[in-house]
């Protein structure tokens, strides 16, 4: 039965994008731009620079796993905030739906609609610029697969943060990929950071990613244990996730919150 | 209907109570409703009545009190005491973004609906509704909202509907056949229903016994025929303006 009710909650948004132009170019226009524009700045920097480092592989392939971890983020929240718009939680909640088989039907929602976002920029990246994934091995997987559980994780955390203060607080999600993305280190080295920062980076998942797509390609030997921890963090930021969101569910409930949606707070 | 049937209970409410802080919006509520019966939930505004209802449904917890759907502990068995439940409320329209069908379909996977296909093409006749199949929902006029609201209530053939002033925006032709629709989901199936309504005279046509509410606390309960005459009201509007204005002079609720 929880499968059967997990489709529910991805047909609904399937629904949704058929036909909908305005909510089918966002899964690939903004990733393709970004691509695009940094397939030339890394292209410019090759020219410009000594150093004999290849900015395509660094710079654009880095632009190409965060732009895929924004999306996977943003998959889950924009399937929550459809309930959100459409004030359709008393409809959704006063049936046998549990959270569980909620939050599957938005992981799964957003992997397919992030998958969209990644073909499209690995199609773009490897035709126009060159872009060679051999060079990050067989590597790559295990960089996707924590980048995907990191923003899934932080998906669900943002869905919680809206549920609980309510539709308004929509606009403090937007941003927070871009809160994050100096403490990873897509562009730079951690060390690079002062050690407070530092500190901070060592507790985000995606920035054992970029250490060692780095450390890749400069020809050093990348641990294999290191990213495991990596991937033993965005596991536990997937648990901590959910047990957030059922809390807050729970406390939406207790309160009233959650037939009182629209209404924001119960003051 | 056979007796054993008929005393069954689909919904059993036993001391309910739900406070927002110093306020009480629910009080020691006890009620139960059997199979076939259409029970109606009077009281007026603030009485207690959505707070009630939204309890039922799950989607807000009570401070005390057990909700039982048939044999199914609504806390403890959440699944299968909603699975067996459904509502329509004009504060709970369906997604305007969605088709009818689209919204039937959504709602009939979640509710594990069997030959939905079917179902939804069953539905769609019975409410009048075909030639709207493929509109959204939310250019739909208001009664017609309504019809699809009640489709997707009754999509999993429940055997609890809860109604929160189903006919509050029909005209009265509309609100004759959506009332004969109920009527008939009540006498053909195994269903019983829970009826919020401010029409008085509906609520005397359609309901086998009212509860009135009052404060949060059931204050009379009996047949809507008899019971204005039991407490020296000519109508049953009369009751009511006589329970939202001067609550004190009736009868508490034994």
């Amino acid at each position: 039965m929880g499968m059967v009710r997990t489709s529910a909650i991805v047909l609904r948004y399937y629904y949704l994008m058929r036909g909908s132009f305005s909510r089918v170019v966002p899964l690939f226009a903004w990733v393709a731009i970004d691509i695009v524009l940094w397939g030339f700045i890394s292209r410019y920097l090759n020219t410009v620079t000594s150093s004999g480092l290849n900015f395509v592989p660094t710079l654009l392939g880095a632009v190409l796993l965060w732009d895929f971890f924004i999306r996977v983020m943003q998959g889950v929240t924009m399937t929550f905030f459809e309930d959100v718009w459409s004030r359709n939680f008393l409809n959704f909640f006063a049936t046998p739906l549990s959270i569980g088989e909620y939050l599957s039907g938005l992981v799964v929602s957003s992997t397919l609609t992030s998958m969209v976002g990644l073909i499209v920029m690995l199609v773009l990246s490897s035709t126009l610029f060159g872009l060679s994934f051999a060079v990050y091995g067989l590597m790559l997987v295990p960089f996707l697969l924590v980048l995907f559980l990191f923003g899934i994780a932080l998906g669900i955390m943002a869905c919680s943060m809206v549920l609980r203060f309510g539709p308004a607080t929509e606009w403090f999600i937007w941003p927070i990929p871009a809160l994050i993305t100096p403490f990873v280190g897509v562009f730079y080295p951690i060390s690079t950071l002062p050690h407070w920062m530092q500190h901070i980076s060592k507790l985000l998942p995606a920035s054992y990613v970029f250490e060692g797509i780095r450390m890749i390609l400069s020809g050093k030997t990348f641990s294999g244990v290191t990213l495991l921890w990596g991937g033993g963090l965005a596991l536990l930021y997937i648990v901590l996730a959910f047990w957030i969101f059922s809390r807050t569910y729970r406390h939406a409930v207790r309160t009233g919150l959650i037939a009182r949606y629209s209404a924001e707070t119960l003051s | 209907m056979n007796d054993s049937n008929m005393t069954t209970n689909i919904l059993s409410v036993t001391n309910l109570c739900k406070n927002y802080g110093d306020m009480v919006a629910v009080d020691h509520v006890t009620f139960d409703i059997k199979r076939n019966e259409i029970v109606g939930l009077l009281g007026p505004n603030g009485a207690g009545k959505t707070t009630t209802i939204n309890m039922i449904l799950g989607v807000l917890e009570s401070d005390s009190g057990t909700i039982d759907i048939e044999e199914w502990n609504l806390k403890t068995h959440r699944p299968e005491a909603l699975d067996r439940a459904n509502f329509a409320a004009v504060y709970a329209p369906l997604p305007g973004n969605l088709t009818v069908t689209q919204n039937l379909r959504v709602f009939g996977l979640i509710y594990g609906v069997k030959n939905l296909s079917e179902r939804i093409e069953s539905l769609l006749n019975q409410f009048e509704l075909e030639t709207h199949r493929n509109t959204k929902c939310g250019v739909l006029s208001s009664g017609e909202q309504t019809r699809v609201s009640l489709a997707k209530a009754i999509i999993n053939r429940p055997h609890l509907l809860l109604l929160d002033e189903p006919t509050v925006s029909l005209d009265p032709s509309m609100a004759h056949d959506i009332r004969t629709r109920i009527r008939q989901f009540t006498t053909d199936g195994e269903g019983g229903v829970l009826w919020t309504s401010h029409n008085m005279v509906e609520v005397e046509e359609m309901c086998d016994r009212v509860l009135f509410l009052s404060h949060g606390k059931i204050l009379l309960e009996g047949n809507p025929k008899t019971l204005p005459a039991e407490h020296g009201k000519k109508t049953l509007e009369e009751l009511f303006i006589a329970v939202a204005r001067e609550p004190l002079s009736l009868e508490p609720h034994s």
